[in-house]
Formats: structure tokens, C-alpha cells, sequence
């Protein structure tokens, strides 16, 4: 095996053994520190203590409602045009001629996001002209046991 | 009767070691995780909890063992099944048959009765201790050879390598404190220890013989193959002999590893640190070199001794865990280099000056 040498070590570095107790001195100094401010150390409990997140973090998403209780949503499909990861899915549907809905079109029957594909960039935040969807749920554990319980559907989007 | 008697008691005694070495096995994997954590700034396991008492996490342990015995115990198809079986079981079982010949303790007087602190008192018991030691590292070679897997194969080689050529070490090494001691029974070369250089320094095997006990250590901790001499195994990035293994048998090389660093202290200590002398303790009490004395019981004198090989014990232990967590991995010519061009010359001048020396005061 070819091997480049440092050329610049004195005979003590060469020896070895006392830059082996160097060494161990910082490994040892760290472990009776730590053994006397054991509270000291930075690392933060995850599942029970959670750090704070800053403002326009990027949470996971939900769909919002008008005042009347509808959806905001109209199914434009700004949002899945904007969408890098093509995670949004959407059947639009009309509400037709009924009284009740009289001024409006168009909404979704249907509204897919899988989050397991999403990127969480936001920019389907950005597109929608409604300020229909939003990533302010606070959640930002997806885990599951099966793949379709993290593709979430219109009902548990609109449900926060 | 009097047979009967005395196979009790050995086999009293031999539980009782193997016992408290498994009991230090699997504390010592404990100690490894929390002391490596405590090292680097981290809070190490402390998850695992029995009613929400966490204990520092002492109850991984058990974790690991219900997790170890619970997985799925695969054989790969083509490997020998008889040597992949073997392998695991001879890294386990032959630390713990090194420990039955290591003294914790001078006799014990109880009842009329005289009893060794010691499994077997075999006279011959270094000679013992470096041949029984030796064939531990048939495991690791058995594993590599066993498992079909190539990775595995050249793993158990470096294996190989590694301890033939820390194996020729150790012997030299030990050769110093054969020749100062005059003896090659470990009790012998304990009893040794106690004695007093001028009168006040216990003439321990750090002292006489500080260049053997250097080497020793680091051919020990070559033989226990953990970092800096991790080359057979190298968890994180080079794969080892025992990637084909699964389950217990897994954990039994794991548990071997830990066995083994016990044995590497408790050798260090008998041979090096004065094995269970306490400085100026005598059969009947402390005398101090000043002219203070403290007459003892028996019974205290033998349990502050057998004490004292227990806390040298931990104390090796630790230290042999902080050098592994201090330095990083030889490379593999460094390593062969630092065994054959190094430390093999340098027991050998050991032992001629240890030779001279003793010539010159005679």
C-alpha cells in the first residue's frame, strides 16, 4: 500500500502514545463534565418536548372553508399545475342550478394530496387564488403504518 | 464426603464467576452506549422504561435481550450449518473459561476449610490463559469461513491476521513479568505484587515491568478486536465476519466482544495492577510504612481484597471503553506494522533488559 507521511511530525507525534493521552485527556474532560451538568446537554427530547417552530414554517396542509360552511376551493387547478412533485390530485364537479349555491360554479369532488410525494415547498400555498389551502396545521409528523393513510383525501384536508 | 464437598464448592465458585462475568458482559454493553454518549455530548439509550422508571436506561439491557432472542435466527442457504452455529458459541464460552483461571481473591478460612479465591489454581495458569484465549479467535475465523458470503470470508482473514500477529505479542510481553515474578501461576505472580519496593511502593507489574504492560495493553485490546483495532469487523463502513448472522447468535459475538474486554482487564489487572492487593494490606490487617497499623478479621481482610479486584475491574474496563471511543481505526498496514515491526521488538528488548537488569542486582 502507497502511503504519503506527514513530514512535519517531531519524534513525541511519532511515539504516539502521548498524543493517544491527549486525546484521551478531551475525551475524558467532556465525560466528567457532562457527568456533572448532565442538564447541560443540547439535545432536546423529541416526542415529549418539542422545539418551537418558526412562523411560516410549512406544516402540513388543509383545505379551508367559506363562511357558509362550502369549501373555499373552486378546482381551479392552480395549485396541482404549481405542484413540482405532482402530489395534488383533483375531480372537479359543478353545483349545477341549485338556489342554494347560486353564485358559485365549480368544486372538488374529489381532492388528493399525497404527502408522501409532497416536497412541502408551499407553492400550491402561493398559486391557489382563494387562499383556499394552507400549511398551518402544526403537524409535522406524517408517519403511518400504511401508505394510503398518508395520502390524504378531501375529508381529513378539510377537517382542521 | 470431603470429595463431594470440594466439587461443591468448585462449582459454587465456577458459578459464581460465570455469573458475575455475564452479569459484567451485559453491563458492559450498557456502559459502552452511555458512556460513549456522555463522552461525545449526547444522552445515550434512555428510553427504555418498566412503569416509567428509566433507571439512565439501564433497562436496554433487557431490551436488547428480548430483541436479540426474539429475531428471526436465519442460516443463509449454502453456509455450513455446524461451523456457523459453532463460531458464535466459541467467541462466547471461551473468555468466560479464561476467567476461571484468574485469582479474585487470596484464600478464604472458613470453617477449618481453605479455599482458593479462584475457579481452578492451575500451576501453569499464564500458559493457560494465552492457549484457551487463543482459540477465541477461531470464532470470528470460523464465522467468516462458515457463513458463504465473501465479505464474511475476507473479514474472518483480517481476523486472522489481526490476532496471529498480536497473538506472537503477547507472549513476549508476558515473558517480563514471568521473569520477575518467577512464576507462571497467576496466584504466584499476584502474591508477588504485594511486596513493597523500599518499603513504601507496591511492587505492582506497572511498576517493574511499565513497557510490558504498555505492550500488553495494546495487544489485548488488539485481541478483543474492538476500534482502534476494529479492522475484522469495522461495523460502520468495512464489513465484518458476522454480516451472515442473525438473532441470538448475533448477539452471542456481541456478547463475546464485551466478555472479552472484561477478560483483557481482569488479565491487566492480575498480571499489572497487583490482581486483588490493596497496598500495604497484609493477612492480618493494613501496616502502614509510617509505623500506623490496623489490625483486620480475616473475613474483612479477604472481602476488601476481593473488593479491590472488582473496583480494578470497572476501572480497566472503563478505560479500555475511553480508548475506544478516543481514537479512530488503524489502517490495515499500520496495523500489522504496529505488531510485527514495533511491539514484537520491542518485548523482546524488554525482556533482555528486564533480564540485564535483574543480573546486574543480583
Amino acid at each position: 500500500m502507497k502511503v504519503r507521511q506527514k513530514e512535519n511530525l517531531t519524534l513525541l507525534e511519532r511515539i504516539y502514545i502521548f498524543e493517544v493521552a491527549k486525546g484521551m485527556l478531551v475525551t475524558l474532560r467532556h465525560f466528567c463534565k457532562n457527568l456533572v451538568f448532565f442538564r447541560r446537554v443540547p439535545t432536546i427530547q423529541y416526542p415529549d418536548v418539542v422545539r418551537a417552530y418558526p412562523e411560516r414554517w410549512r406544516y402540513v396542509h388543509r383545505l379551508k372553508y367559506r363562511e357558509d360552511g362550502t369549501p373555499r376551493c373552486v378546482a381551479c387547478f392552480m395549485c396541482a399545475t404549481a405542484c413540482p412533485a405532482k402530489c395534488i390530485r383533483i375531480v372537479a364537479a359543478d353545483y349545477g342550478d341549485s338556489p342554494e349555491h347560486a353564485w358559485k360554479e365549480k368544486y372538488p369532488d374529489q381532492f388528493e394530496i399525497n404527502e408522501l410525494r409532497c416536497i412541502f415547498c408551499g407553492l400550491c400555498v402561493e398559486a391557489c387564488p382563494l387562499d383556499a389551502i394552507a400549511m398551518d396545521t402544526g403537524r409535522v409528523s406524517i408517519a403511518a403504518m400504511a401508505r394510503g393513510d398518508v395520502i390524504f383525501g378531501k375529508e381529513s384536508l378539510l377537517q382542521k | 464426603m470431603n470429595l463431594v464437598i470440594d466439587i461443591g464448592i468448585v462449582l459454587f465458585k465456577a458459578l459464581v464467576v460465570i455469573t458475575a462475568l455475564l452479569t459484567l458482559t451485559a453491563l458492559l454493553s450498557w456502559v459502552e452506549r452511555k458512556q460513549s454518549a456522555v463522552m461525545q455530548d449526547r444522552v445515550g439509550p434512555n428510553r427504555a422504561n418498566i412503569l416509567g422508571f428509566r433507571v439512565f436506561g439501564l433497562f436496554h439491557i433487557i431490551a436488547d435481550a428480548v430483541k436479540m432472542i426474539m429475531k428471526e435466527d436465519y442460516v443463509v442457504p449454502g453456509a455450513n450449518r455446524f461451523l456457523h452455529s459453532l463460531a458464535p458459541f466459541l467467541s462466547l464460552t471461551m473468555p468466560l473459561i479464561v476467567f476461571c483461571a484468574i485469582p479474585f481473591g487470596d484464600t478464604l478460612n472458613i470453617l477449618g476449610k481453605v479455599i482458593p479465591l479462584q475457579v481452578v489454581n492451575i500451576n501453569a495458569g499464564l500458559l493457560f490463559i494465552l492457549a484457551i484465549g487463543s482459540l477465541s479467535a477461531y470464532g470470528a475465523v470460523l464465522g467468516g469461513i462458515s457463513s458463504n458470503n465473501n465479505y464474511a470470508l475476507l473479514g474472518g482473514l483480517r481476523a486472522m491476521a489481526q490476532t496471529i500477529s498480536y497473538e506472537v505479542v503477547l507472549g513476549p510481553a508476558l515473558l517480563g513479568v514471568i521473569i520477575v515474578f518467577n512464576s507462571l501461576d497467576l496466584n504466584e505472580i499476584v502474591r508477588a505484587q504485594g511486596e513493597l519496593i523500599f518499603g513504601w511502593i507496591p511492587k505492582w507489574g506497572i511498576v517493574v515491568q511499565p513497557l510490558a504492560f504498555l505492550i500488553f495493553l495494546v495487544a489485548a485490546m488488539a485481541e478483543t478486536k474492538r476500534a482502534p483495532f476494529d479492522i475484522p469487523e469495522g461495523e460502520s463502513e468495512i464489513i465484518g465476519y458476522f454480516v451472515e448472522y442473525s438473532g441470538m447468535k448475533f448477539g452471542m459475538f456481541f456478547l463475546g466482544e464485551f466478555a472479552e474486554v472484561g477478560v483483557a482487564a481482569a488479565l491487566l489487572t492480575t498480571f499489572f495492577f497487583g490482581g486483588w492487593q490493596v497496598p500495604f494490606l497484609a493477612a492480618d490487617g493494613f501496616s502502614f510504612p509510617w509505623g500506623a497499623s490496623l489490625a483486620l478479621p480475616h473475613l474483612a481482610v479477604a472481602g476488601i481484597q476481593v473488593a479491590a479486584f472488582v473496583v480494578k475491574l470497572f476501572a480497566l474496563c472503563f478505560f479500555l471503553l475511553l480508548i475506544r471511543w478516543t481514537l479512530p481505526r488503524f489502517r490495515y498496514d499500520q496495523l500489522i506494522g504496529l505488531g510485527w515491526k514495533k511491539l514484537l521488538p520491542l518485548s523482546i528488548i524488554n525482556v533482555l533488559v528486564t533480564v540485564a537488569v535483574l543480573e546486574a542486582i543480583k
